[in-house]
């Protein structure tokens, strides 16, 4: 029959086009991440620690409101505030905010933080030098953890941002973090992909309030 | 590959095979076409059904037919079962029928997996069908499944229902394939791109879109399926995730999928118009780069169903002004049909009937589209019923009134009779006004505040809302006369020509009516 490779290239360029789409799918997760980074969209903040470059000029006519707001996720039981709602700096100079958190129940459990900022177009400008968001807590049952946010307001934030608000959502990873530590015997099995603020952010951090996770960090997905 | 030529060799003198091994073993176009009709119409009585539960308890404010829980479960199923198993289905099921007729191709270009590509789909359905029997229940997230409602809070049965979705994605993902691969290689010599009839080209179109969304589909589950089983965070933010991802996603797939529904029924509306008016079709060319455009223009105004969950400033105006543009080549095919049918010797059998329906109701729903495309005044219409009467107004009166109209125009074509005009009429008014009936008045409760997939409303929603079941129940019941009237002209009715309709044209109309089982062996010539 003539039409038979015709109908071999058409059909195996669209069913390599279907694989294509297919993989561009979860290539979509990274892309959006680095859209969100790039442009600091939808209050994403960097999860990596500031490196303090230059010392920044303090802005002693300028003040700036920096509120904290502390949720827990859903099923999160644990009790977590912030020691201050909301403080004045300056643009420029180092701020130090701390954070209690309680886990009242009656298991070992692991938390991690994920912040965001609001209004989203500020995000880029609140500069943390060390953060308990970049790592992982993990804490036995009725223990509690004083927390540190070691933090700058970079003085190039627009004029008309007067307020800037950090919301931290605490999410329970007992369940996850244990799924991931088997994956850590086995990576070919399981994908995982990087929760922020692992590894190699931890060691570019200087940790305060660090309780140490072997099995995580020894991995280094 | 070579297997290809075995069926023509089987069958090649004779009909077709007896029996119900007929239907299982199927290479045949018309068949396959018509399997996918007869499915595609069970389920769109499955999912009808669905509605009308719907409907019934949303009949009176307050809890009185079925629980809450149970409530979102008919919402979802409804919405999956109508666009997974209804409409796609059927568009699937008249391509297979009328392409290869239309340009005078023996039969689709890779019969095996076509029959493949139907069979799986009655078992992705009891699949997903299954799910309400089980503990937990169905599927309760709503079609559009937003994570994490769908991953941390969803019923177990969420595997089946990703299970069943892979299915139906290969199944429609094959469809394409064999729909493109039909139209590249096998048109009859002579036959030209721009000379092809316009389903042809809507539904080539629509194959491209299917292959570059369902894919992206198939990831999206196939993370929710890694996040509920693997421990990985695409969606948690707990793990570095975020499930605003899931809706961009979801929606980079969503949008082009609503073109999908809708494509190829503007194939079908431009064949009937032109018939019924005895003129040609006017803008030929403009249709053909309109569809693209539309098609085009999909990919880039995803977000405009996600004006709410925070996007800044400069991302609501570029989904806003990008989405508005899909009005300007969506204006430029209704103006066509509404030329094409000016001046036109018009007379008004029923697939004109509901193609008009079409173009007024579909009109209605565009509009409908450009308000809720508005960024700052989505905010208020904003899932409440304003959203979905819009998207059933291009829906019902558009989709499905289109496989309609394209049903009662060929059916003389597909079992030699003629239906009966008297009855097609009354299935058009009834669904007409059982349509407006049910939807139009969600635009009023919508712009009121009610919000959707809620089982009990404030009583001020009361009056409008027993209109619109009482509506709802004059269309579903309507399409029973529908399937009254397919299986009369099936059995039996007045002859019909090789060309029942006067100003009817192209290749499919020069094959006898019924259309024999082997229709072009050899292609046709083009001038």
């Amino acid at each position: 029959m003539k039409d038979q490779n015709p109908h071999k290239t058409t059909v195996s360029k669209l069913v390599l086009a279907t694989l294509g789409m297919f993989l561009f799918g979860f290539l979509l997760v990274p892309l959006y991440d680095v859209f969100c980074d790039i442009t600091g969209l939808n209050g994403k903040v960097s999860n990596t620690a500031y490196i303090e470059k230059e010392g920044f000029t303090v802005d002693p006519n300028r003040k700036v409101t920096v509120q904290f707001l502390t949720n827990t996720n859903a099923n999160m039981n644990w009790l977590f505030e912030a020691e201050a709602r909301s403080i004045q700096v300056h643009p420029g100079e180092l701020s130090k905010v701390s954070f209690k958190v309680i886990n009242p129940s009656l298991k070992r459990m692991t938390a991690q933080a994920v912040p965001s900022v609001s209004p989203s177009e500020g995000a880029e400008y609140l500069l943390k030098t060390q953060c308990f968001c970049f790592e992982q807590q993990e804490l036995g049952a009725g223990a509690s953890l004083q927390m540190t946010l070691l933090f700058r307001v970079d003085p190039n934030l627009p004029q008309h941002i007067k307020t800037l608000t950090l919301a931290y959502t605490l999410f329970d990873i007992t369940d996850t973090r244990s799924v991931s530590s088997i994956a850590q015997l086995d990576p070919a099995k399981i994908r995982q992909p990087e929760p922020r603020g692992s590894a190699d952010h931890i060691a570019s951090t200087v940790p305060s309030i660090h309780v140490q996770d072997t099995i995580l960090l020894a991995g280094g997905y | 590959m070579n297997d290809m030529t075995q069926p023509e060799l089987m069958h090649g003198h004779h009909g077709p095979a007896q029996g119900i091994t007929r239907w299982l073993y199927t290479t045949n176009h018309k068949d396959i076409g018509t399997l996918y009709l007869w499915f595609s119409f069970a389920m769109f009585l499955i999912g009808g059904c669905m509605a009308l539960v719907i409907r019934s308890e949303l009949f009176q404010p307050g809890l009185q037919l079925v629980q809450p829980e149970f409530f979102n479960q008919m919402t979802t199923m409804h919405g999956l079962i109508m666009v997974f198993g209804a409409v796609m289905p059927a568009f699937v099921g008249l391509a297979n029928w009328m392409i290869p007729l239309m340009v005078g191709a023996p039969d689709m270009a890779l019969p095996r997996m076509n029959n493949l590509g139907f069979w799986i789909l009655p078992f992705a359905f009891a699949m997903l069908l299954s799910t309400l029997l089980m503990e937990g229940g169905g599927p309760n997230f709503g079609w559009t499944f937003y994570a994490p409602l769908s991953t941390t809070y969803a019923p177990p049965s969420v595997t089946f229902f990703i299970f069943s979705v892979h299915m139906m994605g290969i199944s429609s993902i094959m469809g394409a394939i064999n729909v493109i691969a039909t139209i590249l290689n096998m048109r009859a010599p002579g036959m030209t791109m721009m000379k092809m009839p316009l389903f042809v080209w809507t539904w080539l179109i629509t194959a491209f879109l299917l292959i570059a969304v369902m894919p992206v589909l198939a990831g999206v589950i196939t993370m929710m399926l890694m996040d509920i089983h693997f421990g990985t965070s695409f969606f948690d933010a707990g793990g570095g995730g975020d499930p605003v991802l899931f809706q961009h996603l979801f929606w980079f797939f969503g949008h082009p999928e609503v073109y999908i529904m809708i494509l190829p029924a503007f194939g079908i509306i431009s064949h009937i118009v032109p018939t019924f008016s005895r003129k040609r079709l006017f803008g030929y060319a403009s249709m053909v780069y309109a569809t693209a455009s539309i098609a085009l223009l999909s990919f880039v105004v995803w977000a405009h169903h996600m004006f709410t969950v925070g996007l800044p400033l400069a991302g609501e105006l570029f989904f806003m002004y990008s989405t508005m543009l899909i009005a300007v080549p969506t204006g430029v095919k209704v103006f066509n049909w509404v030329s094409t049918m000016f001046r036109g010797a018009i007379s008004f059998e029923t697939p004109m009937l509901f193609a008009i329906g079409f173009i007024v109701l579909f009109t209605i729903g565009g509009f409908s589209g450009l308000m809720l495309a508005i960024s700052p005044a989505d905010f208020q219409y904003h899932d409440t019923y304003f959203v979905v009467a819009h998207f059933h107004y291009v829906l019902v009166p558009g989709a499905v009134f289109s496989i309609i109209a394209g049903a009662y125009y060929w059916l003389p074509k597909w079992t030699g009779h003629m239906y009966n005009e008297r009855l097609g009429q009354w299935h058009f008014w009834l669904s007409m006004i059982g349509v407006n009936l049910t939807f139009f008045p969600m635009h009023f409760i919508g712009l009121a505040g009610m919000p959707r997939r809620i089982p009990d409303y404030a009583l001020q929603f009361a009056d409008f809302n027993m209109i619109a079941s009482i509506g709802g129940f004059m269309f579903g019941f309507s399409q029973l006369l529908f399937l009254y009237i397919v299986i009369k002209c099936i059995k039996g009715g007045e002859k019909a020509e090789a060309k029942p309709w006067e100003g009817a044209e192209g290749l499919e109309w020069q094959v006898a009516s019924p259309a024999p089982y082997h229709t072009f062996a050899q292609p046709p010539r083009i001038d």
